[in-house]
């Protein structure tokens, strides 16, 4: 028995989902997949009073395709891998998906719990921002939409308040010009610098406290700049930080790397 | 258990293990994984990391290979579970178990209960998987005696043993 007690709500429905969310204000935390939330309990870094299990509420899952991609926040990310909707409209997220965990974890894992739990060197939260895709989320107060550009405030922070609920991610489609690179220990793992670009966006991820538009490079490129002289601009942008494995040095390097080659496969296709 | 309640201790968790229907005790946080082994008696699944990394611990839930440390016993309320005790019938191995016997598939073993589910969900949607497709859905489990090679070759048998047999 390796978490700290809880209590437990399987939520029937959003609206119960906020309810108890309203209620128990910051005690609580919502369970999506689990895949990252439970690791932090079993090793109690993580100790919330109450969890609030959205498992069980149905309309919180499906990928739906009208004039954008609408994909429910607990599509698990297996079906959105094998989704061919999201391989039609959005490709870079069925390529980046490949990259989140391993797929012993991506049939639980879900979308909207990923890009909740806003790990920096998390793979979708850096598609998102890329895609510039508008996150819907319910609280007390209705529904309000908010765009992936404001959505990643720094690790493990978004701009969802403590009584509401992401309930549906909207992907505008990506289009041709798009790739996706990183670089990590073994595949699987955190990447240590990865780049998603689509359209005129680059982002950068694993090398701040959250997803990061490389703004600099986006206008040289549009300005007629070659991927190499992008990749540059965007490295030199940023402060990485060093780790165990990793020096500041080094991740800088790998992030223009990455951007590199992210924009060459954007340019060839 | 109800849904739609806040649970507070000990609650009464009913679900399917291995085609039986199977009840226990669980408080909201007993992991799955430990309530299969001390309120269930299976101790078939191993725990390995209990944080999600090494897959020793992976169950079927409803047919979908998932690791049991990350899941709440709670979670698992009327669902179907299925562990490495449900492979062999009648005394005799799974085939996907005699290929890891004949083939060399395990040292220790302690990874193996995880593997040989993992492997019985590919074999399912693939019934002719290349070494690739092997290795990509038996990434997140970690075998720390690295007999890597010789788990491969039990899957490519234990596919071959499934195809002969249908």
């Amino acid at each position: 028995m390796k978490p700290a007690p809880f209590k437990y709500l399987a939520a029937g429905g959003v609206e119960e989902a906020i309810a108890a969310l309203a209620e128990h204000g910051d005690e609580a935390k919502v369970l999506a997949g689990g895949q990252s939330l439970v690791p932090m309990m079993n090793l109690r870094l993580a100790t919330p009073a109450v969890l609030v299990d959205v498992n069980r509420v149905a309309e919180l899952s499906g990928i739906a395709a009208n004039g954008s991609l609408e994909l429910g926040a607990t599509t698990r990310q297996a079906d959105a891998e094998r989704s061919a909707a999201v391989a039609a409209r959005a490709p870079l997220l069925a390529e980046a998906l490949r990259h989140v965990g391993h797929p012993g974890t991506r049939v639980r894992g879900t979308l909207g719990g990923s890009a909740a739990h806003a790990d920096p060197a998390a793979e979708i939260p850096a598609v998102l921002l890329a895609l510039g895709a508008e996150l819907v989320v319910h609280g007390p107060e209705g529904e309000r939409t908010i765009p992936a550009d404001d959505f990643f405030v720094s690790t493990f922070t978004t701009a969802l308040g403590p009584d509401e609920l992401l309930t549906r991610i909207r992907l505008p489609s990506n289009g041709d010009a798009w790739g996706f690179a990183e670089v990590a220990r073994s595949h699987g793992d955190f990447a240590l610098a990865g780049a998603a670009v689509a359209g005129a966006r680059i982002v950068l991820f694993g090398v701040a406290d959250r997803p990061l538009r490389a703004r600099e490079a986006e206008d040289a490129l549009s300005g007629g700049a070659t991927p190499v002289e992008a990749a540059r601009l965007a490295a030199a942008a940023i402060d990485p930080t060093g780790d165990a494995f990793t020096s500041a040095a080094y991740r800088r390097d790998v992030a223009a790397v990455v951007v590199r080659r992210a924009l060459e496969q954007a340019a060839a296709r | 258990m109800t849904h739609g309640a806040i649970v507070e201790g000990e609650v009464v968790v009913r679900l399917t293990v291995n085609g039986e229907e199977r009840r226990g005790i669980a408080e909201p946080r007993t992991l799955l994984s430990d309530f299969l082994r001390h309120e269930l008696g299976l101790t078939g699944t191993h725990v390995g990391c209990e944080q999600g990394a090494c897959g020793a611990c992976t169950v079927r839930l409803d047919g979908v290979p998932v690791r049991s440390c990350l899941l709440f016993a709670v979670q698992a309320e009327g669902a179907s579970i299925a562990t490495v005790e449900g492979l062999a019938t009648g005394g005799e191995l799974h085939p996907i178990q005699r290929a890891f016997s004949s083939e060399h598939g395990l040292q220790c073993g302690y990874c193996t209960p995880g593997l040989l589910l993992t492997a019985q969900a590919l074999l399912e949607e693939n019934a002719d998987p290349s070494e690739l497709a092997i290795r990509e859905a038996l990434s997140g489990n970690v075998c720390r005696c690295t007999g890597y090679v010789g788990v491969v070759a039990s899957v490519m048998e234990a596919a071959r043993l499934l195809r002969e047999a249908t």
